[in-house]
């Protein structure tokens, strides 16, 4: 599980352009919408485009992303249930 | 009575060089644009996070643009006027390869919402909280002459308090930024052989 943490924060920082993050920055418990990284609408998008390239999880439901976002734990821990490849 | 425009300030940013009013405030060496845009936003103190985000028009627009807004004082009645030739599309093509096999059909939110090359204006906007007119010309070349008669007819009739024209094009790894402030003050008159002559002095 902290490998696929890992895995996650630097995806994150890549795909979403986070250029002045390190994953080091990234606490396994921060939020990552609203106070915490501070992520927009069009990156939880972006989430979920990566979850089913990467990951194999397709959402159904974008309204799902609220809760799988969560943070990196919270992410991390439905992948590890959900993933296909 | 008639109200005289000027051109109250001009920036250029090409061939890995910003100037203002013709001085030199930033060069690098390194061609590698993305590098480039990220070595000038820290020297000039942009701190804005979600410059990192934008596409590569939307840099070199949005950049010109702080620059020149930042030295000046602005209601949020800016105008913005903006062309170029090659419109949005270093992204269109970025998003049409994210899309063209249709086995790894995985396009990209993020890339997608930059192809229109009025985004750098809204992204401008959002940062200067400016409520004002815009437009965004897709020109053949550089043309002082169309960015001169919108500008002065949103001046002349109160559409705006200043405007910010000029020329923003990227095409392949070249790009040209020419950003002029039009206000009542200033050292150019607006008219437009004074903006060809700033565009080609630097």
């Amino acid at each position: 599980m902290t490998e696929l943490k890992i895995e996650l924060k630097e995806k994150i920082i890549e795909i979403l352009n986070l250029d002045d993050l390190t994953i080091a920055d990234i606490d396994d418990d921060d939020p990552l919408f609203g106070d915490g990284l501070g992520l927009d609408s069009i990156d939880a998008l972006e989430l979920i485009v990566m979850l089913d390239k990467d990951f194999g999880i397709q959402l159904k439901d974008p309204n799902e992303g609220k809760d799988i976002f969560k943070s990196i734990s919270v992410l991390a821990a439905y992948i590890d249930v959900h993933r296909s490849k | 009575m008639t109200t005289n425009y000027f051109i109250e300030s001009y920036c250029h940013i090409k061939r890995e060089t910003i100037s203002l009013n013709g001085q030199t405030i930033f060069k690098n060496d390194d061609t590698d644009v993305s590098k480039f845009f990220k070595s000038a936003a820290l020297h000039l103190k942009t701190e804005y996070p979600k410059f990192f985000k934008m596409d590569d028009l939307s840099k070199l627009a949005f950049l010109a643009a702080d620059i020149l807004l930042k030295a000046t004082d602005h209601s949020n009645n800016v105008a913005l006027v903006f062309s170029n030739k090659s419109s949005s599309l270093k992204t269109d093509r970025k998003h049409q390869r994210s899309i063209s096999d249709k086995t790894r059909y995985f396009p990209s939110p993020s890339v997608f919402v930059y192809t229109l090359p009025n985004i750098c204006m809204g992204e401008i906007s959002i940062r200067h909280q400016l409520h004002s007119e815009n437009t965004f010309l897709v020109l053949e070349q550089f043309n002082a002459g169309h960015l001169h008669i919108n500008a002065d007819y949103l001046l002349k009739n109160n559409k705006a308090d200043k405007a910010l024209c000029g020329w923003v094009n990227f095409e392949d790894n070249n790009y040209d930024a020419f950003l002029y402030l039009v206000s009542e003050n200033g050292n150019f008159a607006h008219l437009p052989k004074e903006i060809d002559r700033l565009y080609h002095s630097k």
